[in-house]
C-alpha cells in the first residue's frame, strides 16, 4: 500500500503552501484523482487523517474529485468516457483506443483556508 | 468573525518524483543507457527472466547492468551477479515500490559508470499496484505475467497493465500443463492496453528469449537513433 506515501506527499505540499500565505487554519484540500492514478480514494483517505495530524491541515476535510478515463475515439472523432477501465474501447462504437485525454491525474487543486480578520487589521 | 480564503495550488501529488525521474531520464540518455523497469506480482520470473536477460547480452557482446529491489533478502541479487553484469540490490526495508529518489541515490552510491552501460535492468518489488504510479526514468515498462498466475489478472491490475510498454508472458513451458488459457490472457491485456506489445518467454528453456532480447536491443538504437552495426 502506497497512500500513505502519497498522503505524505499532499500533506507537505499543501502545508508548505499555507505556509507561505500566513493561512492559520487550512479547512478544507481539493484534490483531483483519475481513475488510472494507481490510488484508491478510501485508503487515500483514511492515510491522509493520520498524514495530516499536526500540520495546518489536521481537521481539514479532503474532498476528492474523482475522474473518469476519457480516451479520444478514432472512429467517432470524439472524445469519450470510459464506462470501466478494464476495457477501453469506445462505449459509442466499441472502437479500442488507448489514446488517453483524462484520467492520470492526481493533483491538488486548491486549499480552502479560515482567516480571522481581528488578525489582519489592515486587509481591507 | 472569520472569512473562508481560497489558495490555488494546481500541483502534481508526485511532483517530486516527476521531476526526479524526469532527470535521471536526461542523464539514461545523455549515457545513451537503455533503462527497463521489471514489474509484475511476486514469483512472475522477474529475475529468473533477467537472469537469461543478462546472460545473453553478454554473450553478444553487450553492457548490461541490474538494479534489484527487494524488500529484505539479496538472494535476487546474488542470483544476477553469477551472469558477470554488474548488480546492485535496493533494499527497500519493507516499502512497496521503488521511487526515482531510490534509484538517484544508489546510482551514486554504486559509482557505475553509465557511459559504459547499454542496458540498465531496474527488478521492481513484486507488486502490481504501487509501483505504476512511480516513474523512475525508465524508458521500458515490462509488466511480467506468468502462465500460473491467471488469465484475468490484466483485469484486476488495469492501471499497471496500461501503464506498461510492453507484457512478458513467462513459463510458457508449463503453460499446457498449467491449462494456461492464452486467447483469453491476450484479449484481456489487449482490452486495458490496447495495441501493447507481447512477447512469450521461458527463461527455463529458452523459448522466445531471442526474440525479447532483440527487442531490447531494437529499443535501445530506436531511442538513441543509433545505427545497428
Ligand atoms: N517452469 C518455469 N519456472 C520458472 C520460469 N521462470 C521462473 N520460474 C520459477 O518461478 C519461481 C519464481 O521466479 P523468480 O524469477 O524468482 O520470480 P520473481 O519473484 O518475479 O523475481 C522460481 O521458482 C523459478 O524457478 C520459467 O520460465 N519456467
Ligand atoms: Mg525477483
Ligand atoms: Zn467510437
Amino acid at each position: 500500500m502506497h497512500e500513505l506515501s502519497i498522503a505524505q506527499n499532499l500533506v507537505e505540499i499543501a502545508n508548505t503552501a499555507a505556509q507561505r500565505a500566513n493561512v492559520q487554519r487550512v479547512t478544507a484540500v481539493r484534490l483531483q484523482l483519475g481513475a488510472l492514478s494507481g490510488v484508491v480514494k478510501d485508503s487515500l483517505l483514511f492515510c491522509y487523517d493520520i498524514a495530516s495530524a499536526g500540520t495546518l491541515l489536521e481537521g481539514a476535510k479532503l474532498l476528492i474529485e474523482e475522474l473518469p478515463v476519457i480516451i479520444y475515439c478514432p472512429q467517432c472523432q470524439q472524445t469519450v468516457a470510459l464506462e470501466t477501465v478494464q476495457a477501453f474501447c469506445c462505449p459509442v462504437c466499441g472502437t479500442f483506443s488507448s489514446d488517453i485525454r483524462q484520467g492520470r491525474e492526481l493533483e491538488i487543486l486548491s486549499l480552502e483556508a479560515e482567516e480571522d480578520e481581528n488578525e489582519h487589521p489592515s486587509h481591507p | 468573525m472569520s472569512t473562508p480564503r481560497i489558495l490555488e495550488i494546481r500541483r502534481g501529488v508526485l511532483e517530486k518524483n516527476d521531476i526526479l525521474a524526469h532527470n535521471l531520464r536526461d542523464q539514461f540518455n545523455a549515457a545513451h543507457a537503455l533503462v527497463i523497469n521489471l514489474v509484475s506480482s511476486p514469483g512472475a520470473g522477474k529475475t529468473a527472466l533477467l537472469e537469461d536477460t543478462l546472460r545473453r547480452l553478454i554473450q553478444a557482446g553487450h553492457h548490461p547492468a541490474a538494479l534489484v529491489g527487494d524488500l529484505a533478502t539479496d538472494n535476487d541479487a546474488n542470483r544476477l551477479a553469477r551472469s558477470g553484469a554488474p548488480v546492485r540490490q535496493i533494499q527497500t526495508g519493507g516499502n512497496c515500490h521503488l521511487e526515482a529518489d531510490m534509484i538517484s541515490t544508489h546510482l551514486t552510491d554504486w559509482g557505475l559508470d553509465l557511459s559504459q552501460i547499454e542496458f540498465l535492468f531496474i527488478e521492481n518489488v513484486g507488486n502490481l499496484v504501487c509501483p505504476a504510479s512511480y516513474d523512475l526514468g525508465e524508458h521500458v515498462r515490462a509488466v511480467v505475467l506468468s502462465v500460473t498466475e491467471g488469465e484475468d489478472k490484466p483485469l484486476k491490475y488495469p492501471t499497471m497493465f496500461h501503464s506498461a510498454d510492453i507484457a512478458v508472458l513467462t513459463k510458457m513451458d508449463i503453460a499446457v500443463a498449467v491449462e494456461f488459457d492464452k486467447p483469453a490472457a491476450l484479449a484481456n491485456i489487449q482490452s486495458v492496453h490496447p495495441g501493447m506489445m507481447v512477447l512469450e518467454t521461458s527463461a527455463k528453456t529458452g523459448a522466445g528469449m531471442d526474440n525479447w532480447v532483440q527487442h531490447l536491443i531494437t529499443c535501445r538504437e530506436n531511442a538513441f537513433a543509433l545505427v545497428t552495426k
